[in-house]
């Protein structure tokens, strides 16, 4: 067992895990999605980007790119969350928590891609 | 470049970690901390003042506490986040710091800009390998010629020499091992403008392990080595090596061509000197018995030149077993003068300081002169920082491997039909070398002259090529004509003409030049810029053919037809 390999594989499922959490629910109620759970979806997705950053492996490359687009998408989600209550001055209504929520959605989608592509790795691994 | 940016990546994977977790925890902290607003009412901080506070209390600019004064919680999580965040930042930024202070990051960023710098150039270039006595006096000629090198070695002392070095181009240099293979490809072995490889490392082996991975890696390369020994150079040769120079060998060839021939000696001595050097002056050294002090490498290769030449030779070496000198040897260093009394040193014609170590062959000869002030001296000098002291030890002759070696090459480089002109000169007698001799001397005032080629070829002599085509003429001399009048002769010598497979020694000047004819000159600078001149401009050339100096250009050809 590799401790690096267990923690690594720890991250990437937790910011799918928290990922899904925060997505799930109706899509248009506030009610049914936190803030916090997006703020951890991010916050695990970012460390586990960096986690993947210096692989030199062609997989490696692959996994850093797809934590990239989850990245992405998250931010893009805070980003309009923020925007909307802080800037617009606006509260959050069902067509802007229904943006954040496919937004965090499309990060899911990145986050399963990474866990596949970890779960092929293993597969393919050779003892 | 890409191997700099993964490195930095990998190095800084835990400070960036740490830096994102630090915030983190802070932001979430400072949501969950129940506050209170201006008006005293209940308020939790949300995530944009959360991240927004954190910023700049993280990188210690401290725009106070906002939206609403903290509550004492408030402000005790505060106090963790500002000592949290400082000593992450401090991790961080040591960790940067400490990656661009590493030598082993330092050598792959050093790596890197090399390669890109050599894969960027658009001119050609000559690879170096190795930086010691014969590379920086062969890099300084080049460069000098404005012929661009690329330097290869392993000592960072010689890299930062190269780097203070007054040269008048700037010369890429890499400290890596010269015979991996990964660097002569950083170095340019596979760029399509490198134009030869030359192996100059100081042993034997590396430059033999150059020499094979460049002949593998890049087969039409030619390949330039030095080899000390006759075993290596042999080697070097069975896989196609270009040039092998032991310097050895070719100072005793020289060595002994003064004794049949001292003409020629001359003519070899001038064709392959450094740039502006003065005309060496010249003693012949009589025939008779010498002295030989050392019998190592140096001492095999002039016994066996000089014994050629009927010169009886008595040789003192330190270690006779070890180097297998030949029976009579006496076994001493010859520095002391009891050893070169017994050796006869008030008898013999000359002597010979050939060890391996320069204070002892400086003793030998300062110590013979003193028993016999007629001798003539001949020194090795191994180390070129001591060339001052040869000097003022006034030897009669001074072997210096390294410019020897970077002399031949530079002939090699320069002006590739020398190495042919001197093999043919190898048959002619002495009269021809003595006319040779004053023929060039005449020409040349007190520097050595300069040799080099010239090919008739449409992108070397384009006017003499588009002249030909027109069916026109042109003779050796037109092209030594001086472009400003022509009854005046440049100063210059045509040596050689290579006309496929067939040599002229020595052409006349009426010789009519052909197509693909390969000319070697040799003469004072200036009659090699005249000629540059003349070869490249129809009008030059008009000139000198012809006596005609007509104007060019639409306008001034039409004026001139009226008249």
């Amino acid at each position: 067992m590799n401790l690096e390999k267990v923690i690594f594989a720890f991250f990437s499922i937790l910011a799918l895990t928290l990922n899904f959490g925060f997505f799930i629910g109706e899509l248009d109620d506030p009610a049914h999605h936190n803030g916090y759970e997006l703020f951890a979806a991010l916050v695990v997705s970012l460390i586990a980007t960096i986690m993947k950053f210096g692989d030199r492996a062609h997989i490696g490359a692959l996994l850093l790119a797809t934590s990239l687009v989850a990245d992405l998408q998250l931010v893009a989600a805070a980003l309009v969350w923020g925007f909307t209550l802080y800037v617009m001055d606006a509260p959050l209504d069902a067509t802007t928590i229904a943006s954040i929520v496919s937004l965090s959605g499309g990060a899911l989608l990145a986050n399963l891609t990474s866990v596949l592509l970890l779960v092929v790795e293993t597969v393919t691994f050779r003892r | 470049m890409q191997n700099v940016i993964y490195l930095m990546l990998r190095r800084l994977r835990l400070p960036l970690i740490i830096l994102v977790a630090v915030y983190a925890i802070s932001v979430l902290g400072l949501t969950l901390i129940p506050g209170v607003d201006d008006q005293g009412r209940p308020w939790r901080m949300d995530f944009f003042h959360a991240i927004y506070f954190v910023s700049f209390l993280g990188s210690t600019i401290g725009f106070g506490e906002i939206p609403y004064p903290f509550t004492d919680a408030q402000r005790m999580w505060t106090t963790f986040i500002i000592y949290a965040a400082v000593i992450s930042w401090l991790y961080a930024i040591g960790a940067i710091l400490s990656l661009i202070q590493d030598q082993g990051f330092r050598r792959v960023l050093a790596f890197s800009s090399f390669a890109r710098k050599i894969r960027r150039g658009q001119e050609p270039f000559f690879i170096v390998c190795g930086y010691g006595d014969a590379s920086s006096l062969l890099v300084r000629e080049l460069t000098e010629r404005r012929i661009h090198c690329v330097v290869v070695e392993q000592d960072q002392d010689k890299i930062l020499g190269l780097q203070v070095e007054d040269l008048p181009d700037y010369v890429p240099g890499l400290c890596e091992d010269a015979s991996r293979s990964d660097t002569l490809i950083a170095a340019g072995l596979k760029h399509p403008r490198c134009r030869g490889v030359i192996a100059l490392t100081g042993g034997d082996h590396s430059n033999l392990t150059i020499a094979i991975s460049s002949k593998l890696l890049a087969p039409d390369l030619p390949v330039i080595c030095q080899s000390d020994s006759r075993d290596t150079a042999a080697n070097m040769d069975s896989f196609g090596t270009d040039h092998v120079i032991d310097p050895f060998e070719i100072f005793a060839s020289r060595f002994a061509m003064m004794f049949h021939s001292p003409s020629m000696y001359l003519v070899y001595e001038w064709m392959t000197s450094i740039m502006h050097a003065p005309l060496a002056d010249f003693t012949r050294p009589s025939t008779g018995t010498w002295l030989l002090c050392g019998y190592g490498r140096f001492g095999k290769a002039v016994l066996e030149h000089i014994s050629a030449e009927g010169v009886e030779v008595r040789i003192i070496e330190a270690d006779i077993a070890g180097t297998a000198a030949p029976a009579g040897t006496i076994e001493a260093r010859g520095t002391e003068a009891d050893t070169l009394l017994q050796a006869g040193v008030g008898e013999v014609a000359g002597i010979i300081a050939g060890t391996d170590n320069d204070a002892n062959n400086l003793s030998i000869i300062i110590t013979a002169r003193q028993l016999n002030p007629k001798l003539f001296t001949v020194g090795r000098q191994n180390n070129q920082d001591n060339a001052a002291i040869f000097k003022a030890a006034q030897a009669d002759m001074v072997m210096q491997p390294g410019v020897i070696v970077a002399r031949h090459i530079l002939g090699l480089i320069i002006a590739p039909l020398l190495d042919e002109f001197l093999q043919l000169t190898h048959d002619q007698n002495e009269e021809w070398a003595n006319v040779l001799v004053s023929r060039v001397a005449g020409v040349v005032e007190d520097v050595t002259p300069e040799t080099w080629d010239l090919a008739i070829s449409p992108l070397q002599a384009p006017a003499v090529f588009d002249s030909m085509i027109n069916g026109e003429t042109v003779s050796l001399g037109d092209l030594c004509a001086h472009p400003q009048d022509r009854r005046q002769t440049l100063p210059c010598v045509p040596l050689l003409i290579k006309r496929d497979s067939e040599h002229r020694l020595l052409p006349d000047m009426d010789e009519l030049l052909q197509a693909g004819d390969r000319i070697l000159f040799c003469g004072r600078s200036e009659a090699a810029r005249h000629i540059e001149h003349i070869v490249n401009d129809h009008q030059a050339l008009r000139y000198v053919c012809t006596g005609e100096d007509r104007p060019g250009g639409i306008v001034w050809e039409w004026l001139t037809r009226k008249t």
